[in-house]
């Protein structure tokens, strides 16, 4: 078996799982936030109706939640949101929940690996699309609605179809200026946004193994502009320091066994890439950086659990050190933690200095919520997951993917900029 | 199940057209009906009727995990959405929630069937026959546990133990 059977065969009782067979997996850790919370909520409010006992959870300290799409409140609606799921985890006794304003918050696949909330060999389930994410801890992380969510929260498991995997070969380190987002954005760009559906996407070979496990969590997170039902890696000595970093003792490392099979093998050159955007209005659009259209850009946007991660904001502030930016830029550490560091080492002055507002961790603009949405017709630069039409705004605004180094570059021309020829 | 088709000719339909990011905050399924379709339709609210069918083509749903885009077709009258493929948790949410019945077509329903065609949707037999123009076409048949959780009426309703 691969890494994803091994682990639904463990989560589901089971001494082995092959392709296709349906399995009901216990779950050992299911997150909330502040719109699927809220959606949870409705879903026990239609059971109760139904006399379905809504009474406790199966395990409230399996349970953690978190506020990033909506927050900070900028009207009455959000604000109610975040009192119903402030409601919700005092009545049902669920302790790990990060409120904004109280210390460490921030977006929930930032804060899954940011606090270690989620553990290699597990099955974690979330109430948000880019669960997927958090696979590159070595964990099966998938994405559920709210009807899905509430099972889980009351009877600590869920039905998978065990998926097919895809093992994508990444052969040698990255060039300088080309960061993991580049070369995820290149293979959706190859393989297309159905072109994982259903499927795991586990990534492996000399480029993963060279790679910090923050770059692990870019690949994994955009598995999900792909369609495939999780993105994965096994887990190494990287990962073993990450989590032992953030007070993990007890970890279970699940690997695939030798003979393991792969419904297809893909193998991409990573020491070839080079810096990628993908165009309006889909993250399949792709082209390289040095040959995408020559528009006037109104905004840069550096943000979101895909592209504000430490290691995120370093990339920008290596090219927005001692410059001007020509555009709007912003720029939203993806959690509390990752604030702080940017803090500490001297990252927030270099971005001040540069002209960029800073703003507080939130899904913000990503999802086209609150916070710097676009208008009509501007065109945005962003390390952000999808440009679907309206994703960041008006339905006729528009948004060039990329990496953070050239979000930043092209911060500085006020095109869209290979970080190299700045 | 009989209805008439509004049809989208295009590949990925995604959340975000579906219901766009800035209503997420919304859980009033009733209010979330009235922006379905927005990003791509605006007049889907004052067209749509009970019992109407979409189809598009593949990979319908595509994007986000939100539930929204299933309640809000489902409250805006849609019982079925027909299509080529769809992303998987679209899918899911459709079925576990018993919204409305995802419903995988082969190419020859897609070209066969346009705007409007008042057609029926026979799970049993896998059959879609078109009243409209006089044909009939074959539906992928739901695998084992989508067609249980469908016939449970929703994932609550089904009991893994039972059947």
């Amino acid at each position: 078996m691969n890494i994803t059977e091994k682990i639904l065969a463990r989560g589901a009782g089971k001494s082995s799982v092959s392709p296709d067979d349906v399995v009901f997996a216990n779950v050992d850790k299911v997150m909330i936030h502040d719109v699927s919370g809220p959606g949870v909520i409705k879903v026990f409010d239609k059971l109760k109706k139904q006399g379905i006992s809504i009474d406790k959870l199966w395990d409230p300290t399996k349970v953690w939640v978190a506020e990033d799409h909506f927050v900070p409140s900028a009207e009455k609606v959000s604000a109610e949101n975040i009192v119903k799921l402030s409601n919700f985890t005092k009545n049902y006794g669920i302790e790990k929940h990060f409120k904004y304003g109280m210390g460490q918050y921030g977006i929930c696949h930032t804060i899954s690996h940011e606090e270690a909330m989620v553990l290699p060999g597990e099955v974690y389930v979330g109430g948000d699309s880019h669960t997927n994410t958090t696979g590159a801890l070595g964990a099966f992380a998938c994405g559920l609605g709210h009807t899905d969510i509430a099972y889980v929260l009351l009877n600590g498991k869920i039905w998978f179809k065990v998926p097919e995997t895809y093992y994508f070969k990444l052969n040698g380190k990255l060039p300088d200026h080309v960061m993991a987002k580049d070369l995820i954005l290149k293979i959706i760009g190859e393989i297309g946004t159905d072109g994982g559906a259903y499927q795991t996407m586990q990534f492996g070979g000399s480029g993963v193994d060279e790679m910090s496990v923050e770059s692990r969590l870019t690949l994994c997170n955009m598995t999900t502009e792909a369609g495939a039902k999780n993105g994965i890696v096994e887990p190494d000595q990287k990962v073993v320091d990450y989590l032992t970093q953030r007070g993990t003792t007890d970890m279970n490392l699940i690997k695939g066994d030798d003979d393991a099979e792969y419904a297809k093998v893909f193998e991409f050159e990573s020491s070839e890439m080079e810096p990628t955007v993908a165009k309006p209005f889909s993250p399949e659009n792709t082209t390289v950086v040095r040959e995408a259209p020559s528009v006037e850009l109104d905004k840069s946007y550096i943000g979101s659990c895909t592209g504000a991660k430490y290691e995120d904001l370093v990339a920008a502030a290596s090219v927005l050190k001692g410059r001007k930016v020509k555009i709007r830029t912003e720029i939203l550490p993806a959690a509390i933690s990752i604030y702080q560091r940017a803090m500490e080492n001297g990252l927030l002055k270099i971005f001040l200095d540069a002209g960029v507002t800073v703003g507080p961790p939130t899904c913000g603009a990503c999802c086209g919520a609150h916070m710097g949405v676009l208008a009509k017709d501007e065109i945005c630069i962003s390390t952000t997951n999808r440009n679907f039409p309206g994703r960041m705004g008006h339905v006729e605004s528009q948004t060039y993917l990329s990496s953070p180094l050239v979000a930043a570059a092209s911060a500085i021309t006020g095109k869209i900029t290979d970080p190299r020829d700045l | 199940m009989k209805g008439n088709v509004i049809k989208y000719t295009q590949d990925n339909v995604d959340t975000d057209v579906i219901i766009p990011g800035q209503y997420l905050k919304i859980h009033d399924y009733a209010e979330l009906a009235t922006h379905a379709m927005e990003g791509l339709d605006p007049d889907f609210h004052s067209k749509v009727k009970e019992g109407d069918f979409i189809l598009s083509g593949k990979n319908f749903g595509c994007g986000s995990s939100r539930e929204h885009a299933p309640i809000a077709l489902s409250h805006s009258g849609i019982k079925a959405v027909l299509a080529l493929s769809f992303a998987r948790i679209f899918y899911r949410n459709s079925v576990d929630g018993a919204f409305l019945l995802p419903i995988e077509i082969e190419q020859n329903a897609y070209d066969g069937i346009s705007e409007g065609d008042e057609i029926t949707i026979n799970v049993s037999l896998n059959e879609i026959k078109n009243i409209t123009k006089n044909q009939t076409y074959k539906m992928k048949p739901f695998s084992e546990i989508i067609g249980k959780i469908i016939t449970a009426g929703g994932l609550f309703k089904y009991n893994p133990d039972q059947n």
